[in-house]
């Protein structure tokens, strides 16, 4: 009798004072969150399985699914030995890099000047700014296609380079003017005492102590320039000059018997530039995500 | 650094005497300002506004784009039978979806909030995945999982006795597959904005509540959720425009199919408007986005003022 008093107090005790409500609460919660990773993570991993299964194998259809019976690397090697594939690589590289640098030079200036320097027409640039963000992409693809097509770039990355500005700018500037209004107004006027320049201030000042702020940007900028879907299908066609997303979609899946295991293995290869950043990011990249509604 | 006290030593000189001067620094102050934002303005005007007004322009012409037939697109639009049940599926795509990637997103942050602080970073980080793959590709993974001969989906149904489910091949079901992808992809963003609103939630506020003695149920609607209201709302409405604007889930999983069933406005304008050729009514149909987009869109520039203020 002793014996079970005490070892149940100790395991309260390790426990702190759980009562039966909050131990039920803890299951309840646990269990739900194994259902949602169960189901989250499913898609992803049976891709993974299947880009390890040899068309045979697909082709037979016979048993578990989620099985492989002899996993193969032979869908990575053809990938990365078909050309057209690497060369959608490279022109997402290009596009995304290009992008991304445009997008913080832009708006970090902007979000600098929206948020210390008030002039006429600041306030209201602002809001258009996050106006501009609601705008979505599907509501602009037609008229920038005859814009584009215009100017000579369908079928060019450099046309992709010019319009995912659109994209990523307005929500990028939004979150530097938050990050940069935070900064206490202090830090600049001892600045100004010392007789720093304006560029000097943005420089050595408000680039390095947002630096939080502007790697959350950069990843937003990266996983959105990236991800791009639309644009690249509206605009691009011949398939030396496609970004991945389309690529896969539009070549790897034209053949009348899919090859689903490359399909799979493309598409996870494809992702995996913004899967590792946001693994080694993570909370830079969760900062960004909620600094739209809960910041600026 | 010469640079720096260079800078340092002529500043001050510049604006020293009298307020002439001062006038002149700021008005170069503005100056500055205006050029540091041009850039901005030349995407905002060149790359939205304008493209937003030509969008309208051309939404008035006819095909070949030689004759403006003010609102003919609209006409012979709403005389389609397409666009009636286009305009119905992306309503009801969009509302269907977001509720439930706010339902599904909320109880995934209640119970996230409710397990030991240690672990709540592993599993934040393993639920955000689907977030993080780009929806063109994971959607592939989705209608391999689809498959009408060897889908894994059905599968796993058959093991609980379930018949299999022709998801992309009937109507009913591949709107219901269009909705249930669109949900993964989405409610881990619900769930990390509204986790983020939970933990923003003062502490004493939960002790009072229990002091006066209410229950978790209580505690939930009369201290969480007035408290997160806000942030509810912004998100439901954000959420609601990029559903509603949502075209990668569709392209890849149905294009449309079967007999243009699943065809929301973002399909269905990059179908007429840029595979059929006819530009003007593409233009068209992308523009009947608008008015609920601008509803949405004055909604939650309210909500993100009000809270800015509130922050203040």
């Amino acid at each position: 009798m002793s014996v079970t008093t005490a070892s149940s107090a100790g395991i309260y005790s390790k426990a702190g004072s759980l009562s039966r409500e909050r131990r039920w609460a803890m299951w309840t919660a646990y269990a739900s969150l194994i259902l949602a990773a169960i189901i989250f993570l499913a898609p992803p991993v049976y891709m993974f399985i299947t880009s390890l299964k040899s068309s045979g194998e697909i082709a037979n259809m016979q048993g578990n699914p989620w099985l492989v019976r002899s996993p193969t690397l032979e869908n990575y090697s053809a990938l990365l030995g078909n050309g057209m594939f690497l060369r959608f690589f490279v022109n997402s590289a290009i596009v995304t890099v290009l992008v991304v640098a445009i997008t913080m030079v832009i708006s970090v200036l902007a979000a600098f000047a929206l948020a210390r320097m008030r002039f006429f027409g600041s306030q209201a640039l602002a809001t258009g700014v996050f106006l501009t963000y609601l705008v979505p992409d599907t509501l602009l693809f037609i008229p920038l296609y005859q814009i584009v097509g215009g100017l000579g770039l369908l079928n060019s990355i450099w046309g992709l380079v010019l319009v995912y500005p659109t994209l990523t700018v307005p929500f990028c500037t939004w979150i530097m003017i938050g990050y940069f209004a935070s900064i206490p107004k202090e830090l600049d006027e001892a600045a100004l005492i010392d007789g720093a320049s304006w560029s000097q201030m943005l420089l050595k000042i408000f680039v390095p102590v947002a630096m939080p702020g502007i790697i959350a940007a950069t990843i937003f900028a990266f996983t959105v320039s990236w991800a791009a879907f639309v644009y690249p299908t509206a605009f691009v066609t011949t398939p030396d000059q496609m970004p991945l997303t389309i690529g896969i979609v539009s070549q790897l899946v034209r053949a009348d018997t899919f090859a689903w295991g490359q399909i799979m293995a493309g598409a996870l290869l494809a992702a995996l530039p913004p899967v590792v950043i946001y693994a080694f990011l993570m909370d830079y990249y969760i900062a960004g995500l909620t600094a739209g509604a809960t910041k600026g | 650094m010469p640079a720096d006290t260079l800078t340092a030593g002529r500043t001050p000189a510049t604006h020293a005497p009298g307020s002439g001067s001062l006038q002149r620094f700021a008005r170069r102050r503005s100056t500055i300002a205006f050029l540091m934002t041009l850039p901005l303005l030349a995407v905002i005007v060149g790359l939205v506004a304008y493209p937003a007004g030509y969008g309208i322009y051309l939404s008035t012409l006819n095909r070949t784009m030689v004759r403006n037939i003010g609102f003919g697109n609209y006409e012979i639009l709403f005389d389609t039978d397409t666009f009636w049940s286009v305009a119905w599926q992306s309503c009801i795509f969009a509302i269907t979806a977001v509720l439930l990637k706010a339902l599904i997103g909320f109880w995934l942050a209640h119970m996230l909030h409710h397990i030991p602080a240690k672990g709540q970073r592993k599993w934040r980080g393993m639920l955000l995945v689907p977030w993080v793959i780009p929806p063109a590709l994971s959607t592939l993974g989705w209608w391999w999982m689809f498959d009408p001969t060897y889908s894994s989906i059905n599968y796993v149904l058959s093991i609980f006795a379930v018949p299999a489910v022709p998801w992309l091949g009937e109507p009913i079901w591949a709107r219901i597959a269009v909705i249930m992808v669109n949900v993964w992809y989405g409610a881990p963003f619900f769930m990390i904005m509204y986790l983020a609103a939970i933990k923003s939630v003062p502490e004493q506020l939960y002790e009072a509540a229990a002091i006066d003695g209410a229950n978790g149920w209580q505690r939930l609607r009369y201290v969480t959720l007035p408290m997160m209201a806000n942030i509810i709302s912004i998100t439901v409405l954000f959420s609601l425009i990029v559903t509603f604007a949502n075209y990668d889930i569709v392209r890849v999983l149905t294009n449309g199919g079967p007999r243009d069933l699943t065809h929301v406005f973002a399909s269905y304008a990059f179908q007429v408007g840029i595979l059929s050729g006819n530009i003007p009514r593409g233009a068209a149909v992308s523009l009947f986005m608008l008015p609920i987009l601008a509803v949405c869109a004055f909604f939650v520039l309210r909500g993100v003022t009000r809270r800015n203020k509130e922050q203040m």
